[in-house]
Order: structure tokens, then sequence, then C-alpha cells
């Protein structure tokens, strides 16, 4: 009886020990944590969330910072499994960020485009062609539907419209 | 000739009744034309066909009219002549759903004159050359996915073990190949032979439903003709979906066709014997494959058959034909009563994936029942052909849980409707996996996009930040050359200062 206890209280308060010097020493593994996050969302870094990419934005929520409700392109799924990961409750979509959605891409018009190249200098995955004064064209297949390109345009000349296929 | 009676099962499958003989009481209907043929380019699960005729220009019987796109996709011809009026997308049936396709219109001028400047060799002798035949013919799989004949035969050529020529026709309304069994059994026999040698099967099994007594009996009598020893006849029992490529192969040979890959990756290849017809017609004639044997029945037409119908006859027409609507008619089903699906309108065209055109009338329809809660009894597992569990895709696809579904194996559901006929509380079960197989192709391809715009994101980051370094380096390259400079010069200044307060000290030594 006696051995039992000693063994298993010995036993205990090692283990004990073991586990908080691993958690004061070993490096806390953040990044795989935000690349966690970072991977439920939809990674077009339309930045309508506030944060300038899905990675800031997913160090934001990693940190306590922001709600999990910011990503209008994601939608409901990509809260649904934000909410999932992190073990909280589920929020409606805060509508009043945009309306960027992985649905839709930007068409130039091509009649109408000065070749100012701020388009294709506002796309965060390259889906821009053109050279400077010259006509410039969205490659659909390429394009994600992230609205960056919209406002910078001087001649409004890019739209969204549905994607195809 | 072996001659098999198999009285092995399926696993899973479910007895039906059969409606098939109000459409075989006649011989099947041939040689109409209709005025105005809609022929869609893409009528496949493969790629579009291309055209190369233009608006306004006359085409004979027979004639290509569209080129074969990428593998796997066939050529398509005029199925009469006339003169073409439009080429434009219109709404055309296929084998699992309607779909958006360009169109090749035709205005017939009742000649049905035949195209003059195909090739005098129909036949060729190299393997190669008879398979790009088949292909350029427009020959696809007669079945009901019209899936190109020439990619699946290429598959397994030389690597086939047995080639099963399906005429099991399982369900419930369909009797084209029963018909063409009946009417024309030498020619699919001879076209039967034609493949064997094409794929080099030394093995040749030819599945019939027991529940077709005429057309065992005229296809026995037809192998018995042609004497080839690789023939073999094997009457299967009547269960649905034994027709079915998978189920019928694992039927026959005891092996299954693993999840995610085609039959010819364990050396068998499944054609229906209206394609075997087909090719030989294209072999001993020339003929491209240009009409298909249509069932037309269903309580809603008044004249229940079969019919020849050139490819891209308007359904309105084909039922004219057939005696038109009765009254009670409720609703248009393209396919089998299981399988197929109901139709929106009856001036779509016909393709070479209309197997059957059912008028279904009052009654022979499945009512809609209101659907109750599953209730877990496990019916549904039962008779799924495809060993899945139903009932779990079913709380899988309500919840959008694609991981799930992907486990459960939602990729294998053939859609064959086993579950919905048995289930106890009425829930339509196939249609929710559908609906699940479309969400999950969505979402697939969302993650691919996904995936795609972070990696270049990530490369345009790198981009970006090698400009900004360089562009750095440059200019701190530029400050230290110019710091270089600013020093040289003050030493150059410095130094001239002190040759002159040297020069001054000498001057002013006596």
């Amino acid at each position: 009886m006696l051995t039992a206890v000693t063994v298993l209280t010995g036993l205990s308060l090692a283990l004990a020990a073991a586990l908080i010097a691993a958690s004061r020493w070993l490096p806390e593994r953040g990044d795989d944590a935000v690349e966690r996050i970072e991977r439920l969302l939809p990674r077009i870094q339309c930045a309508q969330c506030g944060y300038p990419g899905c990675r800031p934005y997913a160090e934001a929520i990693l940190a306590g910072e922001a709600e999990i409700n910011r990503c209008p392109p994601g939608g409901e799924s990509t809260i649904r499994a934000l909410a999932e990961l992190l073990g909280r409750e589920p929020t409606p979509l805060d509508t009043s960020l945009g309306s960027a959605s992985m649905d839709r891409v930007a068409r130039i018009d091509e009649t109408l485009c000065i070749g100012c190249n701020l388009c294709a200098r506002a796309c965060p995955v390259d889906a821009i062609v053109g050279l400077p004064q010259r006509m410039h064209t969205v490659i659909a297949r390429l394009c994600t539907g992230c609205e960056l390109c919209v406002p910078p345009c001087p001649v409004d000349c890019i739209e969204m419209v549905p994607r195809h296929g | 000739m072996v001659d098999v009676t198999f009285e092995r099962y399926l696993t899973g499958g479910i007895r039906l009744a059969a409606n098939k003989t109000a459409s075989t009481e006649e011989p099947i209907l041939r040689g109409f034309i209709p005025p105005l043929l809609v022929i869609g380019l893409h009528q496949h699960g493969g790629t579009s066909a291309v055209p190369i005729v233009a608006v306004g220009q006359k085409v004979a019987k027979g004639e290509p009219i569209a080129l074969p796109g990428a593998p796997p996709s066939t050529g398509v011809h005029a199925s009469s002549s006339g003169r073409v009026r439009a080429i434009e997308e219109r709404l055309i049936p296929t084998g699992t759903k309607l779909r958006a396709s360009l169109c090749i219109v035709i205005e017939t001028d009742g000649e049905d004159r035949r195209f003059e400047g195909g090739s005098d060799e129909p036949w060729p002798e190299s393997r190669e050359v008879r398979i790009e035949r088949v292909r350029l013919a427009g020959i696809a799989g007669l079945g009901g996915a019209a899936f190109p004949t020439a990619t699946k035969l290429e598959a397994v050529a030389g690597t086939c073990k047995v080639l099963i020529v399906n005429g099991a026709e399982c369900e419930p309304y369909i009797s084209c190949d029963d018909m063409l069994m009946r009417e024309a059994p030498a020619e699919i026999v001879a076209g039967v032979i034609r493949m064997a040698d094409l794929v080099a099967a030394p093995r040749v099994i030819i599945a019939i439903e027991r529940d077709k007594p005429r057309a065992l009996e005229a296809m026995r009598k037809a192998v018995t003709a042609a004497g080839d020893p690789r023939l073999a006849i094997c009457e299967i029992p009547t269960v649905y979906p034994a027709g079915g490529e998978r189920q019928l192969i694992e039927l026959l040979t005891g092996e299954e066709v693993p999840s995610g890959a085609y039959p010819s990756s364990i050396g068998y290849v499944c054609q229906n014997v209206g394609t075997a017809y087909a090719i030989e017609r294209l072999a001993a004639r020339g003929e491209p494959l240009t009409s298909r044997i249509v069932t037309v029945t269903g309580g809603g037409v008044a004249r229940p058959r079969n019919v020849e119908v050139p490819i891209g006859t308007p359904i309105h027409y084909l039922i004219e034909q057939c005696g038109g609507y009765r009254r009670n008619v409720v609703r248009l089903i393209h396919g089998g009563s299981m399988m197929g699906y109901a139709l929106p309108a009856d001036d779509l065209p016909t393709t070479k994936a209309t197997s059957c055109i059912i008028a279904a009338a009052e009654g022979e329809v499945r009512e809609s029942f209101e659907e109750w809660a599953c209730i877990r009894c496990g019916e549904c597992a039962s008779v799924c052909p495809a060993r899945l569990q139903p009932q779990e895709l079913l709380t899988a696809a309500a919840a959008r849980d694609f991981d799930d579904l992907e486990a459960l194996g939602l990729d294998d559901c053939i859609e064959c409707g086993c579950c919905d006929v048995v289930c106890p509380s009425h829930i339509v079960l196939t249609e929710r996996f559908r609906g699940a197989k479309r969400a999950f192709a969505e979402h697939a391809r969302r993650l691919a996009l996904s995936a795609e715009a972070e990696e270049r994101h990530k490369r345009r980051e790198r981009r970006l930040k090698q400009i900004e370094e360089d562009r750095r380096a440059a200019q701190e390259a530029l400050k230290a050359k110019l710091r270089a400079d600013e020093e040289a010069r003050r030493r150059a200044v410095a130094a001239a200062v002190e040759r002159a307060r040297q020069r001054k000290r000498r001057d002013a030594e006596p």
C-alpha cells in the first residue's frame, strides 16, 4: 500500500515537473496556429476584414483581437469552421464589411481602359496583365473576386461579373 | 459458344416491376426525317466538339459538322441532309442533366442525301487508325452516358481480360437494347467481334437479363452462327441495377472496380449492345453515328414503341411519331424512370444519351409523400449496390460536412435510386446526393482557387520584396558612392590647403 502510494505520487510529481518545464522552456509554436486559422480562410487577400491580408487577420484572430465573422468571401461556412477550430460561438457575418465573393470575377471594359496600370498594382494575386499606356485585362481563371482593383481605377472601367464554369 | 445461366446476385439492388411490354409490341419505327435538327456538340462528360460548318452551308447526311475536341471527345455529324440555319447555344439533355451546349441547327430538305466525301476504307488495318476512325465517327456509349467509345477502347487495348457487352438493360421502362437485339442480332455480334479484335480481348461475355427471352434467343442464334470461340452469352438475373457498368463487372467476374478508377484499370471494358451495332455500321458501311434507338413509352403517349431517331430530333416531333400525347400526361422524363430526370419542355432535342423518353401519366410518377425523419432502419444500406451507407451520407449531406462525405464515399454513389425506393420515411436520398455532389465539386473548386491564389500571392509578395530590396541596395550603393566621393573631395581640399600652408611656411622662411 505504502509503496503504491509513494510510487504513484512520485510519478505524478515527476511528470508534472516535466510538463511545467516543457511549457516554460519549449518555444510556443504560434506559427502553426496562425497557419491553421489561415487555412480556413479563403486566402484571396481581399482585405475586407480590415486587415491587410488573410494572414494578418488570422494573427489577429489568434491574438483575440478580431471577431471571426469578418470574412465576407468566406461567408457562413468559414465562420462555422473557425468557430469549430477555436471553440468560439459562431456569429452572423458582419455584412457592413463588403461583398467580395469568389463567385464573381472582375472584368475590365477594354474600350475605356487608359492603361494606367493601377489595377494591376492593386491585384494581390497577379491576375491582371497589361503594360503602362496599353490596354489591361483580367485573367478570369486567376481572378479571386477580391474587388481590390475596382476603387483605384480612375475611369471606373472595372465591374464585377458572375464567374462562369 | 459458351452459354451460362447465372445465379449469382448483385450486392444490394432491388427487383422492380418491369414496364417494358408496352414498347416492345411493335417493331422499331425507322426512316423518318424531322423538319428541324438541333445537334448538340457537347453531349457527354468529355470536352465539346468544335464546329467546322458555317451558317447557310448545305450539309449531307453523315457529313462531319464538328471535329472532336481534346480527348475524351467525339466528332458530330449531320443526321440528315439540309442547310445549317444557326450555330447557337441551347439546352440539351445529357446522361445526367440538362446542359447548355453549342448546337448546330439544321433545316432538313427531306432528301436524306448521303455524304459522299467519306473515306473509301471504313475499317483500316492498324489498331490506332481504327480507334481514330471510331472517334471521328462520333461513336459514343449508347447505354445512356454517351461517353466517347474511342477513349474507352484506347484505355484497354492490349491489356483487356474480358470484353463485357452490356445487354442487361435493367431500367424498368427502357427497351431499346432489347428491341435492337431482337431485330439486328447479327450486326451486334459482328460489331462485338470487331471490338474484341480491336482491344485484343481473349474473352467476350454478352450479358442479357433473363426478362428478355426473345432477345436472348436471337442473340444465341447469332452467336452460334458467328462461331467465334471467344464469345459467351450470359443470362443474368433480373435485378436493378445489374446494367450499371461497375455492377455488371462485379456480377460477372466477382472483381470490384476500385473506387475512383475506371474498369480499364483492372482489365475490363464494358460496351453497350447499341454501341456494338454502331461500330458494325461504321466498319461495314462507313456510316458515322447519326441515329440511335430511343424507347418512347409511358402511359401518356398514344403508341409506345421504339424508334430509330436521327440525333437532334426535337422530342415533340418524336412524340408525334408515336401518336402524340394522351390527355393524362403529367411529366416528361429523359432516360429511365430510376435514373432519368424530368424535362422542362418538349422542344429539347434528342442526343446520343437519349435512350428513353417517358411521357408519364397520372399514377405512374411517384407521389410526393411527406418526408419523415430517418428512423435508421438500414434498408437503404442493404440495397445499395455500391456498398455505401446512405443514411450516414444523408446526415453528412444535410450538414454539408465535406470531409465526412468524402470519407463515406459520396463519389462512389451511382445515383441508382434504390435507396429512395425502399426508404419507409419517403426520403428522396438520391436527390440529396446529387446536390451534395454538386456542392462538393463547388467546394473543391473553391479550395483549389484558394490554394492557387495563396501561392500566387506569396510569389507576388516575394517579388515585391525582392524589388524593394534591390531598390534599397541600389540606393545604399549610390549613397556610399556619394559619401566616398565627398570624402575624396574633402581629402583633396585638405591636401591642397596643407600644400598651400606649407608653401606659405616655406616662403616665410628667410
